[in-house]
């Protein structure tokens, strides 16, 4: 029962990631968008009179549904089958992140950062708390995130979302390139 | 109770994100550096497949199991696509997640990830209240 807590390769994830997309169009003409979801938690318990927050948010319960299940899928393949091993990196990956400090690889979150005790710390204040209100304020004002853009724009072709995957990026990589490392030094 | 196959969808595809490690911060980290080929394996095969699936249903017109027609609206262009992503892109190598992975972490048992989960809430509902002040 070893290979159960085994990772899976990209040329397995992927696929079923890229299937998702049709998938959700044959049961009910859906389309892939993950961030949405969190417009629609806002909409139903602080509403507040914003107009953008006043739509029928109950028409898409659909996704919280599928929301729903990524949860589930997170606890069945990183809590009961999580892998015990520490991640396959690239070298050069896990030298770059020894030299920010980093010694545990284990894990999908390096526990050195992601743990309660960091959370008031002013590391992990801008990596939990505004990098969580970044993917919030970012994903709804760009209209999508890696989901409804990375995944079924550039399937459906759109170069809008071309435009948004090439922004989300160079967000990335200068945040992972300048930032990062300013946070982490010690 | 017609609700329930996303939920079974979503598992899969929870499961593939965990599993495939799209969900792990180091993960995120070689791939914004271009160390690694695992995550662009994901984006290279994901991608095409969706593309391949839409392009069949475009050109057979075909329904869903429903028979409803299946419609891909166009995604228009605002500044926000711009401006907004790169703000997103700070937030996802900083937390390692993007929306879809956050619920997978908060699942997986990173508890903690409940406060990111918290507040990309935060980020969303201050997005909705400036948003007829934003480009």
């Amino acid at each position: 029962m070893n290979f159960l807590y085994k990772p899976w390769p990209w040329y397995v994830a992927g696929p079923i990631i890229g299937l998702t997309v049709p998938a959700l169009l044959l049961l009910g003409n859906k389309r892939l968008g993950i961030s949405s979801t969190l417009r629609q938690f806002c909409a139903a318990c602080f509403p507040a009179n914003i107009p953008f927050l006043q739509y029928d948010w109950k028409k898409d319960i659909w996704n919280l549904y599928f929301v729903g299940g990524i949860l589930i899928g997170g606890f069945i393949g990183g809590g009961l089958f999580g892998n015990p091993n520490a991640t396959e990196l690239s070298q050069h990956t896990v030298n770059d992140l020894r030299l920010l400090g980093l010694t545990n690889f284990n894990g999908l979150l390096p526990h050195e950062l992601f743990g309660w005790s960091n959370l008031l710390t002013w590391q992990g204040f801008l990596m939990m708390i505004a990098g969580g209100f970044m993917i919030g304020f970012g994903t709804r004002y760009a209209r999508g995130c890696t989901s409804g853009h990375g995944i079924f724009g550039l399937s459906s072709l759109q170069w809008t979302s071309l435009v948004a995957i090439i922004a989300f990026f160079v967000g990335g990589i200068v945040c992972s390139y300048v930032l990062l490392p300013i946070i982490l030094k010690p | 109770m017609k609700n329930l196959k996303y939920l079974l969808v979503g598992i899969v595809f929870g499961l593939a994100l965990t599993k495939g490690e799209a969900i792990s911060w180091f993960r995120m980290q070689e791939m914004f550096h271009f160390q690694g080929f695992h995550m662009y394996g994901i984006f290279m095969t994901a991608v095409p497949i969706g593309a391949i699936a839409i392009l069949l249903i475009r050109k057979l017109n075909v329904q869903t199991f429903n028979g409803e027609a299946i419609d891909i609206p166009k995604k228009p262009y605002h500044h926000g696509i711009i401006l907004g992503g790169l703000i997103f892109g700070f937030g996802w190598a900083l937390t390692g997640a993007c929306p879809g992975p956050l619920y997978a972490q908060v699942g997986a048992g990173y508890a903690v990830t409940i406060i990111t989960f918290i507040s990309a809430m935060a980020g969303t509902w201050v997005y909705a209240k400036f948003q007829p002040h934003l480009p």
